[in-house]
């Protein structure tokens, strides 16, 4: 089955930590994710700027790495991310901030990328909320 | 034939920014020329009174984005009776149809997708 995931929901919100566990059992069970969309607080977890202590889950950093390792489509929605502060370099030069905290392998687009996600997958799953 | 999107939009419009941003979806559907609807429920309802001041709260007026729909092509709009009861709201500035239990039940089965904020 093709599955596109949108998380909404904060790194620390249990339904965020749930979405990874969804993409990775999906994943092993051999379906495909044709993309991972990212929206309201659920941009925070795509910030490479959050620092977990060691001995505690660092969400972000786990969902860069299965983006990487299973070359998956992670998108980030730009208006969301903006508004939070995740930026990556094209629009931290375009807004003249200091920093970009969002490199490679995430990609910022807009909410037609949620759309078009819905379309081209079997079921559309939300993680939001708790 | 694409796929139908149901959004169902449940916060307050001075809450937080979620209640644009379940808007923002339905508004960016209807540029695509997709079926989108939207349901307003619980707290949701609330973006629906007439007469409100954002700027009270230095807010931006989401009443002027919410009238946007039809202009997108967003016409399936529909709010919850008894939510909308719940909260005294008898007028509302958007034309939406009210939907008791069973309505709802009805709408929600009949869409593609869900998605709920």
């Amino acid at each position: 089955m093709k599955f596109a995931i949108a998380l909404f929901s904060s790194p620390s919100a249990p339904s965020s930590r749930r979405a990874l566990r969804f993409a990775e059992a999906a994943l092993d069970g051999g379906h495909d994710i044709v993309r991972l969309f990212f929206y309201g607080d659920g941009v925070h977890s795509a910030s490479a700027n959050v620092v977990s202590p060691q001995d505690e889950t660092d969400v972000a950093r786990q969902w860069r790495e299965l983006i990487s390792t299973r070359q998956l489509d992670g998108v980030v929605c730009i208006a969301a991310a903006l508004r939070r502060g995740v930026l990556d370099e094209a629009e931290a030069l375009r807004y003249r901030r200091q920093a970009a905290n969002l490199p490679a392998p995430w990609v910022l687009s807009g909410l037609g990328q949620l759309h078009e996600a819905a379309q081209l997958a079997d079921r559309l799953i939300c993680f939001g909320g708790d | 034939m694409s796929r139908s999107l149901l959004i169902i939009s449940r916060q307050a419009p001075w809450s937080g920014p979620t209640a644009r941003e379940a808007l923002d979806i339905a508004l960016a559907g209807g540029a695509f020329d997709l079926p989108i609807a939207m349901l307003f429920l619980d707290d949701g309802v609330l973006q629906l009174a007439p007469g409100q001041k954002p700027q009270n709260v230095q807010q931006k007026d989401l009443t002027a984005n919410l009238q946007a729909l039809p202009m997108f092509g967003v016409e399936s709009l529909y709010a919850c009776s008894l939510s909308l009861q719940q909260r005294g709201l008898t007028d509302t500035s958007l034309a939406v149809e009210h939907l008791d239990d069973a309505g709802l039940r009805d709408l929600i089965s009949r869409y593609d997708q869900v998605i709920t904020f």
